[in-house]
């Protein structure tokens, strides 16, 4: 068997039936080879797209998603993907093509060392030295990127390695002496946490992506009513919590909600569970929950006591270890009727909003997300791009599932999104996939509605469109005295017919009802829609915490 | 060694595994005071290292390690219950027989080890804690020092302390 066999018969023994991506030079004979197995290849125009549609894919399914580029210029397209994918704990595996063995290190034409390039942007990489490494390299890669805290691994491949011939063998398990993650919680971490829960007073918690990747969202739900306890997400935890619970705060951070931004800094205890805590979702540390006791809880210890000091810490799953928590809780059989005052202060919170000052008749942004929850079925999917048009998802759209609302929250990578929907509508084709866009984001990855077309993935894109870099020019505004620089976007293309030139939908709608009307015809439409929303160019998205400020010192109005 | 934590760590001994090390290392900007490698039994590197952190940094440092892949164990080393020792070899200048003569009694009080005399110069190895080598250089710094090699700390827990957990 050769290494290319080798390669496609491991993906196919880990249940991989997608992958996305673009050959070239050092990935022809996988390419070949690949015609004599069953899988479906998805090609994107650009690998940076087809990085992100593995990304998508992989959390809408909450499976491997899997890319494929050449060596040189392949490989480091696909670096933005693979570093969005990392950071949001996706499990994506890229395999690269290589240069032959015997030219690594001569600077081969399209020889890159993306070990090295890829290094601080993967959890692991795996360069195969020989056909009979191949099988090892996958199962090593899907072990890695699917265990633990999730993430992306990547293998690189040498042209000479697909052809070599050689005995090969295929693997059934693998481990590594230096990676056991924890998913069992300790058992006394888990008491000390349930009684300081028990003995809160105003308790808050926070839910971050790892309640939507280790399925927990339903144990979350159950803590949250067991203590009455007003409950927040980070961006990624966006879905973990159902919007419409009467005890949901929305988003917290940066451009959290007044609820959310308000009662994390009052909590007495505070409950954070698989977020990562990072500068956007605490903004100034020091007033952060500067009464709480923080408890954390989180599969990966380097997360724990990170950026911010906790009283104590729970290292596992995020489902384990709530399980465990609320079991202890009611051996404790604590009280809980004295929160009736907190979670009522939850209900008063949730009403008040921020409020941008507009000029004109156009179309408000959060009435336009508004309107897309109103017409999507509740077990849609949501992309974004970054920027406002993100925030104004996060903040808007109300998600009430998990794996219903994606977004780059790490990296925030614009035009991460459009691909990103592609690979979710590819995981899930019976579910409607929007990607809601701004002008400035869907122009970097908009080559990809050749690929909704031709691969028959019609997914819509929602663009609010202000002709604007419109969170740069956001700043601006704020924080800058209002002096435009580089924002101003002005000829951007005409999106109806950019659609069109790519055999897609192309629709530009200026009122809610068009919208609506749009909408529901999108749905159901075989090729991709691009719905174009111009909205005012000055509208900000509110609330906001200037930056280095606290959550409490929000923006409501500007 | 006052302010200095020594961590040692078991790795993977195959390619790479220094890089991605040093690289997480420079990427959350933890700065590394000295390190040291060597193979161990099975496959396996010893590494040392000591660093200037303290608390939450600290712990950070031995977090990050102990995430790698290729990291099989870290542990932050008790300085009260550690054996810490250094090896340096230092070229001494000695044209002038006075000095030389100054140079040999140094090397002498220091349980020191002369590895190579010319006419012109002796190159010596001098074995201790890191206070001790630096006294030892203060020492010889009239004499005249041509070059010297520090190969950062290694260090071995004491008496039943070890590195690897039992499985």
């Amino acid at each position: 068997m050769n290494g290319s066999q080798a390669l496609w018969t491991s993906l196919k023994k880990e249940g991989t039936k997608h992958i996305f991506g673009l050959p070239g030079g050092s990935v022809i004979p996988l390419c070949d080879e690949m015609l004599n197995h069953d899988l479906r290849f998805i090609l994107a125009r650009h690998e940076q797209g087809a990085a992100h549609m593995a990304d998508g894919y992989a959390r809408a399914s909450g499976n491997v998603g899997v890319c494929l580029a050449t060596s040189g210029p392949g490989a480091t397209n696909l670096v933005t993907g693979i570093a969005s994918a990392n950071i949001d704990s996706s499990p994506v595996v890229a395999i690269c093509g290589q240069v032959a063995r015997e030219l690594i290190g001569t600077d081969a034409f399209q020889e890159v060392d993306i070990i090295g390039v890829s290094a601080s942007v993967t959890k692991y990489n795996i360069q195969a030295r020989s056909a009979a490494e191949v099988p090892y390299a996958v199962k090593s890669a899907f072990h890695i990127a699917n265990t633990g805290r999730r993430g992306a691994v990547l293998i690189d491949l040498p042209k000479d390695v697909t052809t070599e011939k050689m005995d090969v063998e295929f693997p059934e398990t693998i481990s590594f002496r230096g990676y056991r993650p924890v998913y069992e919680p300790d058992r006394r971490e888990v008491e000390w946490a349930a009684t300081l829960l028990a003995r809160a007073n105003k308790p808050v918690i926070i839910a971050g992506g790892g309640i939507i990747s280790s399925g927990a969202s339903s144990e979350l739900v159950a803590l949250s009513e067991y203590l009455m306890a007003p409950t927040a997400t980070s961006l990624m935890g966006k879905g973990a919590f159902p919007a419409d619970h009467p005890l949901s705060l929305g988003l917290c951070g940066m451009h959290g909600t007044y609820a959310a931004n308000t009662m994390v800094p009052e909590a007495d205890v505070l409950l954070i569970v698989g977020a990562r805590l990072s500068d956007r979702t605490t903004g100034a540390i020091s007033s952060f929950a500067p009464n709480a006791k923080i408890i954390h809880v989180d599969i990966d210890r380097s997360e724990i006591d990170k950026n911010v000091e906790t009283v104590t810490r729970v290292v596992g799953d995020a489902k384990n270890s709530l399980q465990k928590i609320l079991r202890h809780l009611n051996i404790l059989r604590s009280n809980t009727a004295t929160n009736e005052y907190w979670r009522k202060k939850c209900q008063e919170l949730r009403e008040v909003n921020g409020v941008s000052k507009t000029n004109g008749d156009y179309l408000k942004a959060p009435e336009v997300i508004k309107t897309l929850r109103r017409v999507l079925p509740r077990d849609s999917i949501v992309t974004t791009e970054v920027g406002q048009c993100q925030m104004w998802a996060a903040l808007h759209y109300d998600a009430y599932l998990p794996r219903s609302f994606m977004t780059s929250g790490g990296l925030g990578t614009m035009g991460w999104g459009f691909p990103a929907s592609i690979g979710a509508k590819t995981a899930r084709p019976e579910a409607p996939v929007v990607d809601i866009a701004g002008d400035g984001s869907f122009g970097m990855t908009e080559n990809n509605l050749a690929t909704s077309v031709k691969e028959h993935l019609p997914v819509i894109v929602l663009i609010l469109n202000n002709g604007m870099l419109g969170m740069v020019a956001q700043w601006q505004r704020l924080f800058y005295n209002h002096r435009y620089s580089a924002v101003k976007l002005e000829r951007t293309p005409d999106f109806v017919k950019l659609a069109e030139a790519y055999g897609a939908e192309g629709v530009r709608v200026e009122s809610y009802k068009d919208l609506e009307t749009t909408l529901n015809r999108a749905i159901k439409s075989d090729v991709a829609t691009v719905i174009d929303v111009p909205i005012d160019p000055e509208e900000n998205v509110l609330p906001i915490v200037p930056p280095g400020m606290g959550l409490k010192d929000a923006l409501m109005e500007a | 060694m006052a302010n200095q934590n020594i961590i040692a760590f078991l790795v993977e001994d195959k390619p790479g595994v220094l890089f991605n090390i040093s690289n997480m290392f420079r990427r959350r900007g933890f700065n590394i005071n000295s390190i040291s490698v060597g193979g161990a039994e099975d496959h396996v590197s010893r590494i040392t290292i000591t660093i200037e952190a303290e608390g939450r940094a600290l712990n950070q440092v031995v977090e990050q390690l102990d995430k790698m892949v290729d990291v099989i164990e870290v542990k932050r080393l008790d300085q009260l219950r550690t054996v810490v020792r250094e090896l340096m070899l230092v070229k001494l200048r000695t044209v002038d027989p006075m000095a030389r003569e100054e140079a040999l009694i140094h090397i002498n009080s220091y349980h020191g080890l002369i590895l190579d005399i010319e006419p012109e110069s002796v190159i010596a190895e001098v074995t201790g804690e890191p206070e001790k080598l630096d006294n030892f250089l203060e020492q010889v710094k009239s004499i005249g020092v041509e070059e010297m090699s520090r190969t950062g700390i290694t260090a071995l827990e004491r008496g039943r302390l070890k590195l690897k957990r039992s499985e």
